[in-house]
């Protein structure tokens, strides 16, 4: 006879209970992340050290004992001080616009409005980039065609325009005189504008049946990406005038921006012709069974797909041309990186930190341009990446 | 249905004009005389200015004294020798840097990329805040930032920066002391070589051991015990002797030990930080790109967590690693021309800046730049093809 004595059973489900205190909340999360075993302890104690090490010292140089306020660099020069942010601040307007001459009819004048109105072709120029690059951006907005034709043709046309002037009434300005941030941005621009179509073909032509043309492209690319751009820059200051028929004066801007068009027009074409190699076969014979000529089925079907492939990699190559606009200086251009360091000289500000302060500054612009570039790509590449996902 | 017969000759010729064999040749001749012309037409400007600026041509200036002074050379140069010497320091000083700054940035690179996918939430953060401060500005910005901004701000010579008083930091460099050796000296080096020659046959013939009878011997170890031993038993049976001379500060200025000119400080400083960025997100993402499963699988077979690195992980990341580890290393060559900026005496800073400015021969000098350079890639991409022969897939 089996043992009739009720027994427990159970009808209901216990409610969860919460897991351990030490395996969840701060707790669990630091026991997980920083003190898994003996070795991540030791880890985590050396790097708290050097955080706690670096973190007051740099909080006290950039903000805690920074001089904020003066007229001239006084404040700066007392023992200890930090960054000296009020030299940056009185040089702004050289920082941005280098010696673009500011129109006289609000030059001097105090209060924030007279200072933009003084630069008021910099400064509208910055304002229509603006204006034309923020929807070029977004996904959603639409008539990208027609945005993308006025930024990359119609706005440098622009940009040439409104700086060098001598038309419409503007007074003539000499690229001499164009400095700072502007030139900075303009060198990219047209580093941009220039090296992506020239890219696109020579990638093209180094996939081409035609031995001639290939032998050229391959030559070309090689080429500029075993030199460095430094000896590119010299090449095009030095030597393009002796290319020129006597008496053609070749602008010195210009010559900088021929150097960078060359050199990173090579950069591009690698970075498309891993696009286009990417590419399956049967989509190019797709394109011939349709019967399209050559032209017409790399702008129809194979760059469509093979540029949108390899934008992060575009992107990239914008923000490597980007830093490397900072080269021209070297060859006496007066961008961004310049300017900073012919303001270091100023007497009136000298001070221990002033270099520092003043290269910082130029760091931190830099930085954010590369750093939303950057982001901006990791952003393109996810949603350009569902598609392809299974 | 009757078959429709194909006039075979007419089907396949096509008009003359729409033939892409001929198409194909116009093409490419119109391109030739095109770059020919374009070649003759700069060729005859050039001449022609050259001629109106009663310049000279040809590389005799190599054999003219230079008359400048090199702060920083490692063959005898002084302002009596000739361009060609000083063309020769500046390559050899971009030599230098080249190879210093590969090997440092490889170390450093590997250590951030492998910090960023550590557990360790602070040391991955660390890693991460490093790389993406660094990257993200321009290389030509950090250099002069070091240079200007840090080195130039240290201490004077009297109150240099010291460590055990044995090396010295101070505004006008970095002052380490130097290794003297004594009488002799070459057998002990002689020992390192047998005792590297004979790690390498130790290492076949344990790997042979190993897959012929599946028993392990302790490489490691034996190596180590090798480095130490057969060098140390050459030290006494050579009788000789090493010494630091230590540097020491005399008047003005430190004497003895080796001194590390600023210039190169913040060169090294600069490049090392700047790559190492750039190889650490190139060590990352070949890790990552090793699949999961590997690691299980490895597991499975019940391999130990080094063998698992060393054997499945690692040769797998290789591959993909190796390709853009390449290209670092080419850029990094590339970029220490960036020293002319600082005033290192680099081949750009010394031959296409000082030379061209006191000869004035820009087509030459621009042309022998770029063609060590063109050289210095070559070289590079040829050993680093080589090596990745050697690490990529074997299919069938």
């Amino acid at each position: 006879m089996p043992d009739t004595s009720p027994v427990f059973v159970r009808d209901e489900m216990v409610p969860a209970s919460p897991a351990p205190a030490s395996n969840s909340g701060v707790v669990g999360w630091m026991r997980k992340n920083l003190f898994a075993t003996p070795a991540d302890t030791v880890l985590t104690i050396i790097g708290a050290a050097f955080v706690l090490w670096i973190v007051p010292n740099l909080y006290n140089f950039l903000i805690g004992h920074a001089v904020w306020t003066g007229d001239d660099g006084d404040a700066c020069r007392i023992q200890g001080v930090g960054a000296c942010w009020t030299y940056v601040w009185h040089r702004m307007d050289f920082f941005i616009y280098g010696f673009f001459p500011p129109d006289a009819r609000w030059a001097g004048q105090a209060g924030i409005l007279n200072e933009i109105l003084a630069q008021w072709r910099v400064n509208l120029v910055f304002a229509i980039g603006l204006i034309l690059i923020v929807p070029l951006m977004i996904p959603s907005v639409p008539f990208k065609a027609f945005n993308a034709l006025l930024f990359f043709v119609v706005f440098p046309i622009i940009v040439y325009v409104m700086l060098n002037g001598g038309m419409f009434g503007l007074s003539e300005v000499p690229t001499e005189q164009w400095g700072g941030l502007t030139v900075t941005l303009i060198i990219g621009l047209v580093g941009i504008v220039t090296s992506l179509p020239f890219g696109i073909v020579l990638a093209l032509g180094r996939q081409s049946r035609l031995p001639v043309i290939r032998m050229l492209c391959v030559a070309y690319i090689e080429l500029w990406r075993a030199v460095p751009l430094i000896t590119v820059l010299f090449m095009a200051s030095i030597m393009l005038p002796l290319f020129m028929p006597e008496g053609v004066n070749v602008d010195k801007l210009l010559r900088a921006l021929v150097g960078v068009a060359l050199f990173n027009s090579a950069y591009m074409a690698e970075v498309v012709r891993g696009g286009l190699q990417a590419l399956p076969k049967g989509q190019y014979e797709a394109a011939s069974a349709l019967g399209l000529n050559y032209w017409k089925s790399m702008m129809f079907i194979i760059l469509p797909q093979a540029l949108k492939h390899v934008i992060p990699g575009i992107v990239n190559t914008f923000i490597a041309l980007f830093k490397d606009t900072s080269l021209v200086s070297i060859i006496g251009i007066f961008d961004l990186l310049k300017t900073v360091q012919s303001a270091n000289a100023d007497a009136n500000w000298a001070a221990p930190t002033q270099a520092m302060t003043g290269y910082i500054f130029a760091a931190m612009v830099f930085w954010i341009f590369c750093f939303s570039m950057s982001r901006y790509s990791i952003f393109m590449e996810q949603r350009l990446h569902t598609g392809h996902k299974r | 249905m009757a078959s429709r017969e194909l006039p075979q000759d007419a089907a396949t010729k096509t008009a003359f004009l729409n033939d892409p064999v001929i198409r194909g040749r116009a093409y490419q001749t119109i391109t030739a005389v095109l770059l020919i012309a374009f070649v003759w037409f700069i060729a005859n400007n050039t001449i022609h200015n050259l001629a109106s600026q009663n310049k000279t041509t040809g590389f005799d200036f190599f054999w003219h004294t230079s008359g400048f002074d090199i702060q920083y050379a490692l063959i005898a140069y002084d302002r009596s020798s000739t361009y060609f010497t000083a063309f020769l320091v500046g390559v050899i000083n971009t030599l230098l840097v080249s190879v210093i700054g590969i090997v440092f940035a490889t170390l450093l690179g590997f250590l951030v990329g492998i910090m960023r996918l550590s557990h360790n939430w602070i040391i991955s953060r660390i890693a991460l805040v490093y790389v993406e401060a660094l990257r993200n500005v321009p290389l030509l910005l950090q250099l002069v930032f070091w240079y200007f901004a840090v080195l130039k701000s240290l201490p004077a010579v009297k109150n240099s920066l010291s460590v055990f008083d044995e090396i010295f930091l101070n505004q006008r460099g970095l002052y380490v002391p130097r290794p003297v050796v004594g009488h002799d000296f070459a057998w002990v080096v002689a020992g390192i070589v047998i005792a590297i020659v004979g790690i390498f046959v130790l290492r076949r013939w344990a790997r042979a051991r190993l897959e012929a009878t599946g028993r392990r011997f302790p490489v490691l170890w034996t190596a180590i015990g090798l480095l130490l031993v057969v060098p140390t038993i050459a030290w006494f049976v050579s009788g000789t002797s090493l010494t630091f001379e230590t540097p020491v500060l005399k008047g003005f200025n430190f004497r003895g030990g080796l001194a590390l000119p600023p210039e190169l400080v913040a060169l090294l400083l600069g490049l090392i930080l700047y790559t190492a960025t750039f190889i650490s997100e190139i060590v990352r993402a070949g890790i990552l790109s090793v699949n999961w499963g590997q690691t299980e699988a490895a597991q499975a077979l019940g391999l130990k967590d080094g063998d698992r690195l060393r054997l499945v992980i690692i040769p797998q990341a290789m591959r993909v690693i190796v390709p853009p580890l390449t290209s670092q290393f080419l850029n990094l060559t590339k970029n220490s021309s960036l020293a002319v900026a600082i005033g290192f005496p680099d081949l750009v800073s010394v031959f296409m800046n000082t030379t061209l400015n006191q000869t004035g021969r820009a087509l030459e000098v621009v042309f022998i730049t770029m063609l060590v350079y063109l050289f210095l890639s070559l070289v590079t991409s040829a050993f680093m093809n080589w090596y990745n022969s050697r690490v990529a897939l074997v299919e069938r």
